[in-house]
């Protein structure tokens, strides 16, 4: 019990060990002190703790309860103190780099997020397009939906045997699965944000007579922005399902693959690290979207 | 037979799932170059209709507007409209807004320079020079018709369409633009139509109210002139004959012989 409240401590906030004593309750008096300690201190302090805070002592708890499990003599999975010591390497130098195959994770996530920036990046710019031109034209819409709709039922992984044969090569296959995930929702939520662009702007751009291009420039795509940027966050979370399980089958030096190589030589603790990996990746991802939505389209929702 | 605007005999209905509805019947009206006209009628008569024809936005179902001789049957920046909403775009700064009107019309006719002094005059003249930098979300209501009365002046049209532009304000902001109005109005010599259903603004502004029928298949009721020189001062025409003869002929019009009834749809 000792043992594994100083090693959750340790692994998830390294300036906390000097804190925890050697008592048998540690992780209860952490819970206790903080919160009354909050009410004295500044009220940006009090925010940082407000935020931080509650989800340290859940990711502390879950550690804790991760070890009790796995610590029994028979236990399939890893506890943490376990990956923590097999895995060393891999937690504390993401960027080292040892050869073709002996990468740190970091470098491995970059190049799975390549993958996903060439394949995204296109999905983002005919999806735009094709929303725009769904949006506008009602024949569009009639002709185009339906087959949208069940185009955007299909799991990534299927594309991918097809996507093989089509392109012969491991990495253009990667990226076009990618691709094909990913530009549904950006399709689906750019035409509903062109179809629902108000009726003022459509006859201010026919009072200037703005070309069908500076109509797509100038009135669309910003006033559909909040849409299409919805239509990006979901589609970048889609994208970085789909790499991984994509690049487990294509090989390669990803993040997806390295998951893949892990477990055939049974290196279960290295894979608990990839998945924090593409965790923490994924989400800062799906933020990096939704900052700049907010950046982009402030001011637009609002009239 | 030259009027700078000719409406000439128009009927304007709508389809829609069989039925068709007349909206106006046998419309026709013309107006002189620097003419201030009002038109006003109980909400429903089809005067936006009218307005929207006028614009080019909607089509004739028969008849014609002629603009100079000119058949109209596409909108354009030279019959400019400032829509009832202020319909800024919420994501162009007040500058960019008048600029984005401003840069389409003018493109390869002034130099950037010459653009940029046009967008700030035309700010200046509504007094939204200050503001230029803000977005709609950041400035008042009255201060947002101002931006799109701006945006339309800028385009230098031929005739300049309002389409209740100072329905959506409180009764002070009101005045205010009506005032801004009458002297953009006695400075430039535009010719304006202005949709209106508040009787007072009606014959402030106006040199001839026209006043609608109630619909369905609404007509032309009466054109009223309204003999009052200018510049009109609201306060000393609070008790000027003509404007009370004037007010009290648009109310009789509306309110004893044409009656809003309530439609039973």
């Amino acid at each position: 019990m000792t043992a594994t409240a100083r090693k959750a401590d340790q692994s998830a906030t390294p300036k906390t060990v000097s804190e925890s004593s050697s008592d048998k309750s540690a992780t209860v008096v952490v819970m206790a002190q903080r919160p009354a300690r909050k009410l004295n201190i500044q009220p940006a302090l009090a925010a940082i703790c407000r935020n931080v805070l509650p989800p340290l002592v859940v990711l502390i708890a879950l550690l804790a309860i991760w070890q009790i499990a796995c610590s029994h003599p028979g236990a399939t999975l890893p506890p943490p103190s376990q990956v923590w010591i097999d895995s060393y390497d891999l937690i504390a130098f993401p960027f080292f780099d040892y050869g073709s195959q002996d990468i740190g994770l970091a470098w491995r996530v970059l190049i799975s997020l390549q993958r996903v920036a060439i394949g995204f990046g296109l999905a983002a710019i005919v999806g735009v397009f094709l929303g725009a031109v769904v949006g506008q034209s009602i024949w569009a819409m009639r002709g185009l939906d339906p087959i949208f709709q069940i185009l955007r039922t299909v799991p990534p992984l299927a594309w991918l045997p097809l996507s093989l044969a089509a392109f012969q090569n491991s990495n253009p296959s990667a990226i076009f699965v990618i691709f094909i995930t990913s530009i549904w929702p950006v399709i689906i939520n750019t035409a509903v944000g062109v179809r629902n662009i108000p009726d003022d702007y459509r006859n201010i751009a026919r009072v200037l007579r703005l070309n069908p291009l500076e109509f797509f420039i100038r009135i669309m795509v910003p006033a559909a922005a909040p849409y299409i940027f919805t239509g990006l966050r979901i589609g970048i979370g889609l994208s970085w399902l789909a790499i991984v399980a994509a690049e487990m089958l294509t090989g390669g030096v990803g993040i997806g693959f390295f998951i893949w190589d892990a477990w055939n030589s049974s290196r279960l603790s290295d894979i608990i690290v990839a998945l924090a990996y593409i965790g923490v990746t994924g989400f800062v991802l799906d933020k990096l979207v939704a900052l700049l939505g907010n950046v982009i389209t402030r001011g637009t929702a609002k009239n | 037979m030259n009027a700078y605007l000719k409406i000439d005999h128009i009927d304007k209905s709508f389809e829609r799932g069989g039925t068709k509805t007349e909206v106006l019947k046998d419309v026709s009206l013309t107006i002189d170059k620097g003419e201030f006209v009002s038109i006003i009628g109980h909400s429903g008569c089809g005067k936006s209709t009218l307005l929207n024809l006028i614009a080019g936005l909607t089509r004739v179902t028969a008849g014609a507007v002629l603009l100079e001789n000119v058949e109209v049957n596409a909108p354009g920046p030279e019959r400019a409209v400032v829509f009832q909403n202020h319909s800024l775009l919420p994501w162009l700064t007040v500058y960019e807004n008048v600029n984005l009107a401003v840069s389409k019309v003018f493109a390869g006719r002034k130099t950037k320079a010459e653009k940029h002094e046009w967008v700030m005059r035309n700010l200046d003249l509504v007094q939204m020079g200050h503001a230029k930098d803000k977005r709609p979300a950041e400035i008042s209501g009255g201060m947002k018709q101002r931006v799109g009365i701006a945006r339309a002046l800028a385009m230098e049209p031929k005739i300049l369409l309002l389409d209740e532009p100072f329905g959506a304000l409180d009764a002070l902001t009101r005045a205010h633009l009506q005032d801004a109005v009458m002297e953009i109005h006695a400075r430039l010599g535009n010719t304006i139509i202005m949709i209106t259903h508040d009787v007072d603004e009606a014959v402030l502004l106006s040199d001839r109210i026209v006043m609608m029928t109630n619909g369905p298949a609404a007509r032309i009721g009466e054109v009223l002139e309204v003999p009052i020189p200018r510049p009109r001062d609201r306060i000393a025409l609070a008790a000027d004959r003509t404007y009370l003869k004037s007010r009290e002929a648009v109310l009789k019009f509306l309110y004893e012989r044409h009656r809003f009834v309530e439609a039973a749809e």
